[in-house]
């Protein structure tokens, strides 16, 4: 709740707007004590007093009625009649969409016909032909916008109804033995109510100008009883002579629906989890780069195609500062196939991301590192350039084809774009070449396939045109995060497959990020293992599943189930991996080694080297009586 | 062998299709299609299967989440669709369901306290003290802080997500367990604590589990029983060790060749499209015939049956031409397509 109030502060003009409405109502929520004039008593000797007058701070209207009391008065009615319409409203229409939603089928369709049948009527016609058959009167008038305004609620919970309607928690509640009716009220309707409550707060102001609509055609509040539509019906006659009669009740319902709309606006902005999750901020093309110093080149990667030295991402939420990459170094050669591993947070797909600057910002910050391809530093490299390195030098293949295929192209043309992108090239050709690639993953009847849309496609297939859009301009190396999490095994032993070929004929380099050390050992020449957003080892991939160094490389493997080996029971890992934004001192793992002691949780652990091409960050390498002294400090 | 906990027959359930208004009728898809299936008191049944072989939709039947469109299953003895009919908490308190995504089961704007008192309120009638001491104790079952019972879901990593939703399907003290893929979405260090955690609890409360998974080094570690799925039909059912020692059908074989493992020997790409069927219209004989580097004539007009390979022998399979002999992986031949 605090939150939420903090959130609508922020928005300046919300907090206007609410400020406006908090006075307006506490204004006439006092009217009855405050000393004004009756506001119906007319006095045709005082008519039509202009503003600032003695004893009528407005003036008077037509009948010599003091039009502050009137005004107050009429506010007090007409916010009345507006919240109470749009409550019923909210009610009768939240209620309908929400068994519309949950019950689906026939009640679906029943209910939401008649809603529709109210749709079908112009608006404002249908409050008109309502009140014409009740006959006028402010009750009638609220009835009336009440009912044309149910379809409008109806609609938008149905839809969010529906969503949540088929959640997994709805199984679970009706297998926890909750019949239909308390799954409506105690799992669905908290979940819908901050739609009601934002439907309800942009409706509001609307209302209150139906309301007052109605009474200035005469069909809501009846005289003498004012309201703001009446005033301002009245003083419509006399709009040339004493045009304030029609002005301050005009420029109340201005005031009101205007703080109305604009607290509106602010309460869905905070509740709206979409707007709250970041989904309107447009996060930069590129990742921000906020380096002290351009770190010196490495001189030992000399040869190396892709070289990471002391990369350091934080994402600054707020006041926190998550560390997701905190020092990371390693280097890929040539045609090589290097494997990152690490569980879910290690900041291994950060890492990746950060390569070519594709963290979003805000909140990603590369604060340090050198990030070299072919020697060149591209964290020092203006905005275009790096564009132009982005699926043509170094490419990306992702885990989930289907949010990455653009779902209203056809494969085909999206291939085409990624080609011309890159490659001065007529439409044609690239369409040819496109075909081409199609072929090299391995789809069959490529020309066909090309004219398909990604959801005609299985996954396999779509990842398959995902290695065939990282391919099109030839990538020196290709940065594979998770490419086969989402696949069968069946499928993933293809699309492994289909790596390693490629990479055979056209001696382009992998980085594999994966969670998995059975995909790791079947296609990673070295691999990295990370944690808590540092290297903890890295070497090659066959001596460090066999004499894993670092414990923590030791324990991860064997909580892996082997097959074929039933009796090898997984052994788990007791505890959780340290917060980002709270990593403690020394080894981040030291809180779940069994042999961690004093040493580990000093100052800072550094990456040694233990053999000739294997380094790890422990201060008790597993298998080695002394670490080396002369260690690789990265 | 006893009377089954659990008892299956001919079990289907077809997705749409039905009759049009104009032109023939609509054709159904079969996402589970004639299972026959026991699982016996305090055994481990492990579900081996890809994506879209039927096997969330058999979990769901099972637990009632879902009606059959033929075919019966015993509870018991019981008949599960009579036993919802007479008590719709009837079932609920014998068989529990175990969700794959932790968080996307427990309603984000619940209390850990709220999520759990559900089963115990109205499948098991408690309340006051009695509910309290119920709560304590099944937050301890599971290992976790006594504490934690007030937060909301969003505040608990995946693994201890998991573990509410184990607790909340204890508390209705269930028979039966049906875990629908519960550790995939995990890591795996946490996969371990959970597989270990449903270890112990199995042997504590006298549990049968319905383990199904994708995995099979994660069935293979838990189950004692294990039954694949290709396409909606059972195509192999055996004791574990049985099974991966010598799979009979070669769409097992074909998943064992493909599961990677580390330190292991190369993994086997299958040739051509390793695809499904279009379920609209499936072949008329084995499914997996189109795929199978075996298939005869005989595969492609008549489905096999689920029989025994050798009378008497505990291994049944859906094959004509059921592979011979041990498995072992070719350690000669690379990863790599020809």
């Amino acid at each position: 709740m605090m939150t939420f109030i903090t959130l609508i502060a922020r928005n300046r003009l919300a907090a206007f707007g609410g400020v406006m409405l908090l006075l307006i109502v506490l204004l006439v929520l006092i009217t009855p004590w405050l000393p004004l004039a009756d506001p119906n008593i007319t006095e045709t000797a005082n008519r039509l007093m202009p503003p600032l007058s003695d004893g009528h701070p407005l003036g008077t209207d037509a009948l010599g009625r003091d039009i502050l009391s009137r005004l107050l008065w009429g506010t007090r009615i007409s916010l009345a009649v507006g919240v109470a319409a749009s409550l019923v409203a909210a009610l009768i229409g939240s209620m309908i969409g929400i068994v519309a939603g949950y019950f689906g089928g026939r009640t679906d369709n029943t209910l939401m016909r008649g809603i529709d049948m109210l749709m079908a009527f112009p608006y404002i016609l249908l409050a008109l032909a309502i009140v014409a058959v009740l006959g006028p009167g402010l009750m009638n008038a609220l009835y009336a916008i009440a009912i044309v305004n149910i379809p409008f609620f109806a609609r938008n919970i149905r839809g969010v109804t529906v969503g949540i309607a088929h959640r997994e928690f709805i199984d679970a509640a009706r297998l926890s033995g909750k019949g239909n009716l308390r799954i409506l009220a105690s799992e669905i309707l908290p979940n819908v109510l901050p739609v009601i409550v934002i439907t309800m707060s942009t409706t509001v102001g609307w209302m209150i100008l139906e309301t007052a609509g109605l009474s200035f055609l005469g069909l809501g509040a009846q005289p003498p009883q004012a309201d703001l539509g009446s005033m301002l019906g009245e003083g419509r006659k006399m709009m040339l002579n004493a045009p304030h009669v029609a002005t301050v009740p005009g420029l109340m319902i201005f005031l009101v629906v205007m703080s109305i709309n604009l607290l509106g606006d602010g309460i869905r902005d905070a509740l709206d989890p979409r707007l709250k999750s970041g989904a309107l901020s447009r996060p930069a093309p590129f990742t921000r780069i906020r380096r002290r110093h351009k770190p010196l080149p490495d001189p030992t990667n000399d040869d190396a195609l892709l070289s990471v030295e002391n990369l350091q991402t934080d994402f600054e939420v707020g006041h926190d500062t998550y560390q997701a990459v905190n020092g990371v170094s390693f280097a890929i050669q040539p045609n090589e196939c290097l494997g990152l591993v690490g569980e879910s947070g290690s900041g291994k797909s950060v890492t990746a991301l950060s390569l070519l600057g594709l963290v979003a910002s805000p909140p990603g910050v590369i604060t340090d590192g050198r990030v070299a391809l072919a020697g060149r530093d591209l964290l020092d490299l203006p905005h275009g350039d790096i564009r132009r390195l982005r699926g043509r030098d170094v490419s990306y293949v992702f885990q989930d084809p289907l949010a990455t295929l653009h779902p209203l192209f056809r494969v085909g043309d999206q291939l085409v774009e990624a080609i011309r992108q890159h490659q001065p090239m007529s439409r044609a050709d690239a369409r040819t070449r496109a075909v081409s690639l199609l072929g090299q993953v391995r789809i069959p009847n490529p020309a066909h396939r090309a004219e398909q849309y990604p959801h005609e496609l299985s996954g396999g297939m779509r990842q398959r045109v995902g290695i065939a859009m990282a391919l099109a301009n030839d990538p020196q190396l290709i940065i594979a995060d998770e490419p086969t999490t989402a696949l069968d095994v069946t499928v993933q032993a293809q699309i492994l497959a289909l790596i390693q070929n490629l990479r055979r004929e056209k001696g382009t380099a992998v980085l594999f990020i994966t969670h998995d050390f059975g995909v790791v050992s079947q296609i990673c020449d070295r691999v990295a293992v990370m944690y808590a957003g540092r290297i903890v080892e890295i070497g090659p991939t066959k001596t460090i599943l066999e004499t894993p160094r670092h414990p923590y490389t030791r324990r991860l493997i064997d909580c892996v189930p082997r097959l074929g080996e039933p009796d090898n029971e997984p052994v788990a890992i007791p505890g959780l991996p340290p917060a980002a934004d709270a990593l403690p001192e020394g080894c981040a793992f030291a809180e779940r080694c069994d042999l961690a002691e004093d040493a580990c949780r000093q100052g800072n652990i550094e990456l040694i080297a233990t053999d000739t091409d294997r380094q790890v960050r422990c201060i008790k390498p597993l298998g080695i009586p002394t670490p080396s002294p002369q260690g690789v400090t990265r | 062998m006893s009377t089954p906990l659990l008892d299956i027959r001919g079990l289907t359930r077809t997705f749409g299709g039905g009759r049009r208004w104009f032109g023939p009728d609509r054709a159904g898809v079969h996402a589970v299609q004639g299972i026959n299936l026991d699982v016996a008191r305090g055994d481990t049944l492990g579900i081996v299967g890809e994506s879209g072989c039927g096997k969330s939709t058999l979990a769901r039947l099972l637990v009632g989440l879902d009606t059959p469109s033929g075919g019966t299953i015993h509870y018991a003895g019981d008949d599960l669709q009579q036993l919802r009919a007479q008590d719709r908490h009837a079932l609920a308190r014998r068989i529990q369901y175990v969700f794959q995504d932790p968080l996307s089961s427990l309603n984000p704007r619940k209390r850990i306290r709220d999520i759990l008192a559900a089963p115990l309120r109205y499948l098991r009638g408690l309340e006051g003290q009695a509910l309290e001491y119920r709560l304590g104790e099944l937050m301890e079952v599971v290992n976790l802080r006594p504490e934690f019972i007030a937060r909301y879901p969003h505040e608990f990593s995946g693994g201890q997500a998991q573990r509410i939703g184990i607790a909340r399907a204890l508390a209705a003290d269930p028979e039966l367990l049906v875990l629908d893929e519960p550790v995939s979405a995990l890591d795996v260090s946490i996969q371990a604590q959970v597989l270990q955690l449903l270890r112990r609890l199995k042997a504590e409360f006298d549990l049968t589990y319905l383990f199904i998974s994708h995995d099979l080094s994660v069935v293979e570690t838990i189950s004692n029983r294990i039954a694949v799925m290709y396409f909606g039909r059972l195509i192999e059912q055996a004791p574990t060790r049985q099974l991966f020692h010598a799979p009979a059908h070669p769409y097992t074989r074909v998943l064992l060749d493909s599961a990677p493992i580390p330190g292991g020997p190369p993994i086997k790409a299958e040739e051509g499209e390793a695809e499904l069927p279009d379920p609209l219209s499936p072949p008329p004989g084995c499914a997996f015939a189109p795929r199978c580097p075996r298939a005869q004539d005989d595969c492609r007009h008549t489905v096999p049956p689920l029989d025994n390979l050798v009378a008497g022998k505990d291994h049944l399979a859906a094959c004509f031409h059921p592979i011979e002999g041990p498995w072992q992986r070719i350690a000669t031949q690379s990863a790599q397509e020809r």
